[in-house]
């Protein structure tokens, strides 16, 4: 007993309910893990150039991406001394005149290298950010600045500009010299730092993505269950035609994936713009005059109709894929039992495809929270979705922080209703296909 | 229109199920069901039997009214049912997937029925009980059908087709995916429903086994025509047809031609020369082809009593069963012609190769469509 305990004595409760042991004397689960290790090895070995291409070109360069919602380096890049220094203001009044003779002096010399990134111009952008109006002054800083070659620098700062005696001024610069900083969520939430330090609500003109992020849901919303109406008897119909006939219609809800996105949207163009198609048709048929075409493209109209279209076989499929499941004598059984064939339908089909619907609106609703293409081009000014906001900051302004932040957003608002689509109905309940 | 203006006078028998001149074809080329004509008394069990495809179930979904029937018509009582949707019929029915609704408990299951026809909560709580309690599954009320074995799913669709208890009660080859043992007990348990309940039951099976055991009359089906209905002694003992002869139970088969009739015995030359006495089914006319049909338990080996035929034959293979010998012999051309010998305990000596002579009575051998 004692030799056993001190053999054992990395798993002491074996000992007393006497492990299952291999015909030899080794413990059955010892003896498994060595037969299934190698098995294990090569399941892993088989997986691991994928892995790494996903870690290098994705998970990396996201992770990357995502970080700069929270890290930027304009400030601490362009003036490195003044950064470490005005740290140490408490805030009161204006920064000492140590800090002043250091501002002057990183200006001047990020002026002189030109670094790329790092010039006086960055982050004059970067304190625009959180300070409108300041771009300018910080801009033209360099030149004038190049005028004072010496001490006392406060005081020849504050004379060449009435601008540089606000103590917020000072106090925005003390927060952009710090590399970690919330201010990208603030703005992405419209929120702002107000003159005394506290997080206040943005100014009017500036709150744009709040609405946006409730726009792009509720617009998801809606296309995912235009989805749904549409999809639904078409599905039903792929399940219960004969194949040959079924086949064919399979081939045409597909036949959509055969022709790229770009062509699809710009046909869309074609069909829906105020010389197109449907205003013509409309027009030549008299139901509207020639003056009052409708406006059916760059709006949100546009958006809806042109996604509805797009995301339309995402629905179909998990849809089909359950009905194909369901067989036709749940519903003969239904009626023979005295049901009318709408309650039949309604008590007894329906609640089956369930996770056929559950799994389309889910995957529909996702794809929709985050497209780009079709409402960057049929969606006007009014249909834009968040995506292109972050487009546009990622590619227009260059404000990849704030892009950051916007993505970042975007993916936790994507989990957590994936989070709650799972606690109310359940991921092991959707049926893909 | 739909119903009380079609009713016909022909519709006036003691019929309770009527199919009347009723043809159905699905692609308008090929007749799945040609010209049936079946009456079902009232509380009669009656089996369709037959091969596969050749259209039971399409006849029990013209019953049901999932299927239209292209031509003909087919009552109820004294109603044509040819308009009247497959939920104003009041027709229960079990299928053979048993179809029992994935997302609602047993309880629910049955009470579907009860309440699609508003029938009072209270009400409904005890027809489902006494109906659970009838398959002897009470206990299962609050299950999910897939948390049931087949049979017991099996026992539940019964149930539930019986629970708003309907009068005409269908069942498509309910039986047929549970094992040999379960479904010869549930074959006893549903004949003894019936006989309790006096509900009329139209049954589809191709198992004949099932079909003897539980029926009152079998229709024997073949491409799309009854090709023999009657009571399942009828049906073994006395088979109108080639078909049915080969359907039901194990047959031999010899084929000749008629050289004499007489009365309801005819004269057949077989192939190989020899003359045989025969019974007169379904023969009409001296030099017709015929096809004599023997159930292998009424060929006696070596007779010793009279005869009203008598063979020379070669035993070809033993078999041993238990209860019987099969004995495999080649005779007139056919080797393999069985004979059952009762295994009496007496030890008969039969031997692979032996010549043996067989014989049998003129009314066990009855001569058939060729
Ligand atoms: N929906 C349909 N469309 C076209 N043909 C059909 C359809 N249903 C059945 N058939 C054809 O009708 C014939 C009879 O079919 P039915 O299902 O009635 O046979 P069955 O006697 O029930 O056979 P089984 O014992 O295999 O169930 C078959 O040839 C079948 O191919
Ligand atoms: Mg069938």
């Amino acid at each position: 007993m004692t030799d056993a305990a001190s053999d054992m004595d990395t798993r002491p409760a074996t000992a007393n309910n006497g492990p299952l042991l291999t015909s030899d004397g080794v413990p059955l689960k010892q003896k498994l893990a060595i037969t299934t290790r190698r098995m294990r090895w090569k399941a892993f070995l088989l997986t691991v150039p994928l892995v790494l291409f996903l870690i290098i070109s994705f998970v990396v360069p996201i992770g990357q991406m995502l970080f700069r919602s929270v890290y930027n380096t304009t400030g601490t890049d362009v003036t490195p001394n003044f950064a470490v220094a005005i740290q140490k203001w408490d805030g009161e009044d204006l920064p000492s005149e140590e800090v002043f003779e250091l501002f002057v002096k990183d200006i001047l010399q990020a002026q002189k290298v030109r670094a790329i990134g790092k010039t006086p111009g960055k982050l004059g952008t970067r304190v625009n950010y959180e300070l409108p109006g300041s771009l300018s002054l910080i801009r033209s800083a360099p030149r004038k600045l190049k005028k004072i070659t010496e001490g006392p620098y406060k005081e020849a700062l504050l004379s060449l500009d009435k601008r540089w005696e606000n103590p917020v001024l000072w106090r925005t610069l003390k927060r952009v010299t710090r590399n970690f900083t919330p201010s990208f969520y603030l703005a992405a939430l419209d929120l702002k730092y107000d003159a005394a330090e506290q997080i206040v609500a943005a100014d009017e003109i500036y709150q744009i993505y709040v609405s946006n992020f409730w726009k792009t849901i509720w617009l998801s919303a809606i296309i995912t269950f235009l989805c749904f109406l549409l999809a639904f008897p078409v599905a039903y119909l792929l399940s219960t035609l004969p194949l040959a006939t079924s086949n064919l219609l399979m081939i045409l809800v597909l036949l959509p994936f055969w022709t790229s996105l770009l062509v699809r949207t710009t046909a869309w163009i074609a069909i829906l713009q105020s010389k197109g198609i449907i205003n013509n048709i409309l027009v030549f048929i008299g139901i509207i005059g020639d003056e009052s075409r409708v406006q059916l493209i760059y709006n949100q109209t546009g958006t809806i109709i042109a996604m509805v279209h797009i995301l339309l076989p995402f629905m179909i499929l998990p849809l089909y894929s359950v009905m194909k499941t369901i067989p036709p004598s749940y519903m003969r059984a239904a009626r023979s039992m005295g049901a009318t064939p709408f309650t039949a339908f309604r008590r007894v089909y329906f609640p089956q495809t369930l996770p056929g619907i559950a799994a389309g609106t889910l995957l529909v609703f996702i794809l929709a929270i985050g497209y780009y293409i079709t409402p960057a081009l049929v969606g006007g000014a009014d249909g834009v979705l968040i995506s292109n906001l972050i487009a546009g900051h990622i590619q227009k302004s260059l404000n990849w922080s704030l892009g950051a932040a916007l993505g970042t957003i975007l993916l936790v608002t994507v989990m957590v209703l994936y989070w709650l689509y799972n606690k109310f109905v359940g991921i092991d309940k959707l049926s893909f296909g | 229109m739909a119903s009380g203006n079609t009713v016909s006078s022909t519709g006036a028998t003691d019929a309770y199920v009527r199919f009347e001149k009723v043809q159905k074809s699905y692609d308008g080329e090929i007749l799945v069901v040609k010209d049936l004509n079946l009456d079902i008394a009232r509380g009669e069990f009656v089996t369709m039997l037959g091969p596969s495809g050749s259209g039971k179930t399409t006849c029990l979904m013209m019953l049901a009214g999932f299927e239209p029937a292209t031509n003909g018509e087919i009552y109820i009582g004294d109603k044509s049912i040819n308009h009247i949707p497959p939920h104003k019929r009041g027709i229960g029915m079990v299928f053979q997937n048993y179809a029992l609704f994935p997302h609602m408990s047993i309880g629910e299951n049955l009470s579907f029925p009860l309440e699609v026809r508003n029938m009072g909560k209270a009400d409904a709580e005890k027809a489902v009980k006494r109906a659970l309690d009838m398959v002897q599954m009470g206990d299962f009320i609050h299950r999910r059908p897939a948390q049931l074995s087949g049979g017991q799913q099996q026992r539940i669709a019964l149930a539930r087709a019986l629970v708003f208890e309907p009068e005409l009660v269908l069942m498509d080859e309910p039986l047929g995916a549970l094992d040999k043992q379960l479904r010869e007990r549930m074959q006893y348990e549903i004949k003894h429903i019936h006989e309790n309940l006096g509900v009329t039951v139209v049954y589809v099976t191709h198992d004949q086994s099932e079909a003897l055991t539980m029926s009152d009359r079998i229709a024997v089906f073949n491409d799309g025509v009854i090709q023999q209905l009657s009571s399942p002694e009828d049906l073994y003992e006395r088979p109108q047809n080639a078909f049915v002869a080969q359907f039901i139970g194990e047959n031999n088969e010899l084929t000749g031609k008629v050289e004499k009739i007489n009365g309801s015995t005819c004269s057949v030359r077989l192939e190989d020369g020899t003359k045989v006495k025969a019974e007169k089914v379904n023969v009409n006319n001296v030099g017709d082809k015929t096809l004599l049909s023997l159930r292998p338990e009424r060929v006696e080996i070596d007779p010793v009593g009279k005869m009203d035929a008598l063979l020379k034959g070669k035993i070809e293979e033993l078999i041993y069963l238990g209860d019987h010998i099969r004995v495999r012999i080649s005779v007139a051309g056919n080797d393999e012609f069985i004979a059952k010998v009762r295994n009496r305990g007496d030890k008969r000596d039969l031997k692979e190769g032996q010549s043996v002579k067989i014989g049998w009575a003129a009314s066990d051998c009855k001569a058939l469509d060729a």
